[in-house]
């Protein structure tokens, strides 16, 4: 624009076009249209649904009579009087404990192991990948219980060997046990992740320090698992969130119902009970919440020590 | 590093894989191999990964007993269906989130993301209470709505459209075209690789959604296949050979999926984990 009138020079500078992101300010109305569907979503599938929800936290509702309020009741039931709280609460506990940890492990172990400049990268990440992909399906979780049944393959296998394989899944001593094994299987999700942290991870570094006659041992301690730190912290988080949340394996292995003795009663599975097969759904929306606090406690501690062991590039 | 020579270590790596790759894909070769084994076959001693005489009995069994054809209709529809509507939804959302600016932008998404957190368990209850109250058990739209809305959705498309440039856009704009047209014209197009990722991962959750539909499913005709498949496992006990049959259903499509969008699973999870 070269339209600046001559004498005009009081004018205030107006600026000739006014710049296509303002332009569009002014032009956003339709804009907004787009926000609608997922303002719906939000505030019909997620908000509505948490508010009500703490609500009959509060309240005797058995969805045929209208909803009581019984104040804090549900909650100090839950933490004085309800031994199966404690039982879902220890086993989710353990299942965590266990799994999480555990899967990290492989996943990393698997990622190095592919980061050697291994051949077939492709297919064996691939591979890897399956069972996370499969994840918590129905169908894996019958899988897993004909592998570790009385007469499942892996007792076929063991008798091979001449022992005799207990019932792995009806045998509190090991029901548990089979569902963090069949958590450790779902590694690849992690591994793929840290594949990929493992990538950005400059290769010079390690050249230097090999100059200066590192051990490749050494090296890993130093180097890549340092630069790795906010991948496992990542990948920790989820893996631990998603734990706390699992159901369908112990679902279906136990048939509905945590057993053999309550030793695979998930805390997503007894809550389920509570709402679903009693109908004690104020009861069960305590119960949630209690799980969404742990969560959040578990989420906000992470990141509060965070700092302290992950690494930030600056 | 391809042609290198191979030395000690390499083996070692290559044979700790392999030893992997078998631990991972044993479990569907014996669920495959039983769901072909009649009632004898499966107690011949030692165990046989390949059945002898293979037969497609239990297969027909299943179809014969339960409507396994309605649970994969219903399954692939709810799937399909609520797929359709996450990506519309969760494009239009991160575009939204990405491009338009509007007071408290930030802290509404990031809210939002935090809800990414919040277990299922949560809104269970009262989700359920309203579709009862809907009068909506035992309905699609019972089935698809939950599905069809997610904060990991939104996060994967608004992050591709913060690194996309707006030079394309801007052009449109310069020709007076709205943010509507825009968005169908070129934002959808320009989009295709994340929406693709995200297709595809709100095709299988879906797809191996449980819990929300079992609950909200109580006719057989409206379960899906996961729901179906639980009441295989729970009236065949230790049929071995017909719920393995079930679990190949169940699988089969999942890992054809897979096969041929293998790229942008892997894409997704790589570029979520790390920005």
């Amino acid at each position: 624009m070269t339209a600046h009138s001559i004498g005009a020079t009081n004018a205030p500078v107006v600026r000739a076009v006014p710049s296509v992101w303002r332009r569009l300010w002014d032009a956003n109305a339709g804009g907004y249209l787009f926000l609608l569907p997922w303002f719906i979503g939000f505030l019909g599938l997620t908000i509505g649904p948490m508010i009500s929800s703490l609500y009959l936290s509060f309240t005797n509702f058995d969805l045929l009579t209208p909803a009581r309020w019984v104040g804090l009741d549900n909650y100090t039931r839950i933490f004085t009087a309800d031994p199966k709280f404690a039982q879902s609460m220890r086993v989710t506990l353990f299942f965590v404990l266990f799994s999480v940890p555990l899967k990290l492990a492989f996943a990393l172990c698997i990622a190095l192991l592919l980061n050697r400049g291994m051949r077939g990268l492709p297919v064996y990440r691939a591979i890897f990948y399956l069972p996370s992909l499969l994840g918590a399906s129905v169908a894996i979780a019958v899988l897993w219980r004909q592998l570790f049944a009385g007469d499942g393959v892996v007792n076929d296998l063991l008798a091979v060997f001449g022992i005799e394989g207990p019932s792995w899944i009806s045998n509190p001593r090991y029901s548990l046990w089979t569902l963090i094994i069949l958590a450790i299987w779902q590694f690849g999700s992690p591994m793929i992740i840290f594949l990929a942290g493992l990538r950005q991870i400059p290769q010079d570094m390690y050249e230097a320090a090999s100059l200066d006659g590192a051990s490749k041992w050494r090296m890993f301690w130093k180097i890549t698992l340092p630069l790795l730190t906010p991948v496992v912290f990542f990948n920790a988080i989820i893996q631990t969130i998603e734990g706390f949340k699992s159901f369908t394996p112990a679902f279906i292995i136990s048939g509905g119902n945590g057993s053999p003795i309550n030793s695979t009663l998930f805390y997503t599975l007894y809550l389920y009970q509570e709402a679903f097969a009693f109908f004690r759904m104020g009861y069960a929306s305590a119960l949630a919440w209690i799980l969404l606090a742990i969560v959040a406690v578990f989420t906000a501690f992470s990141f509060l020590t965070s700092r302290y062991w992950v690494h930030y590039e600056q | 590093m391809a042609s290198r020579v191979l030395r000690p270590a390499d083996y070692a790596t290559y044979a700790l894989l392999l030893l992997g790759a078998t631990a991972m894909l044993l479990p569907f070769a014996w669920m495959l191999s039983t769901s072909l084994k009649s009632g004898q076959a499966i107690f011949v001693m030692p165990p046989q990964l390949v059945p002898e005489e293979p037969t497609l009995d239990n297969y027909t069994r299943i179809f014969g007993t339960m409507p396994m054809g309605q649970f994969l209709i219903n399954s692939i529809f709810v799937s399909v269906v609520s797929t359709a509507i996450m990506v519309l939804n969760c494009a239009m959302a991160g575009y939204a989130f990405a491009r338009i600016k509007f007071p408290g932008r930030e802290i509404i998404f990031y809210a939002y993301l935090a809800t990414l957190m919040i277990p299922q368990q949560v809104t269970l209850v009262p989700l359920f209470v309203l579709m009862t109250w809907l009068d909506w058990g035992n309905t699609y739209q019972a089935l698809i709505l939950p599905s069809s809305f997610g904060a990991f959705g939104t996060f994967l498309l608004r992050q591709f459209y913060l690194k996309l440039p707006r030079e394309v856009e801007e052009a449109a704009f310069m020709d007076g075209a709205g943010y509507v047209r825009i968005f169908f014209t070129i934002g959808l197009q320009l989009a295709r690789p994340a929406i693709a990722t995200l297709a595809v991962f709100s095709f299988m959750a879906s797809w191996n959604a449980f819990l929300w539909p079992l609950i909200i499913t109580s006719n057989q005709s409206m379960m899906t296949l996961p729901v179906g498949l639980s009441f295989l496992n729970g009236r065949y006990g230790t049929d071995w050979s017909v719920l393995m049959a079930g679990a190949v259903i169940g699988t089969l499509p999942i890992i054809a999926v897979y096969v041929f969008a293998q790229k942008y699973i892997i894409q997704g999870l790589a570029t979520t984990g790390l920005k």
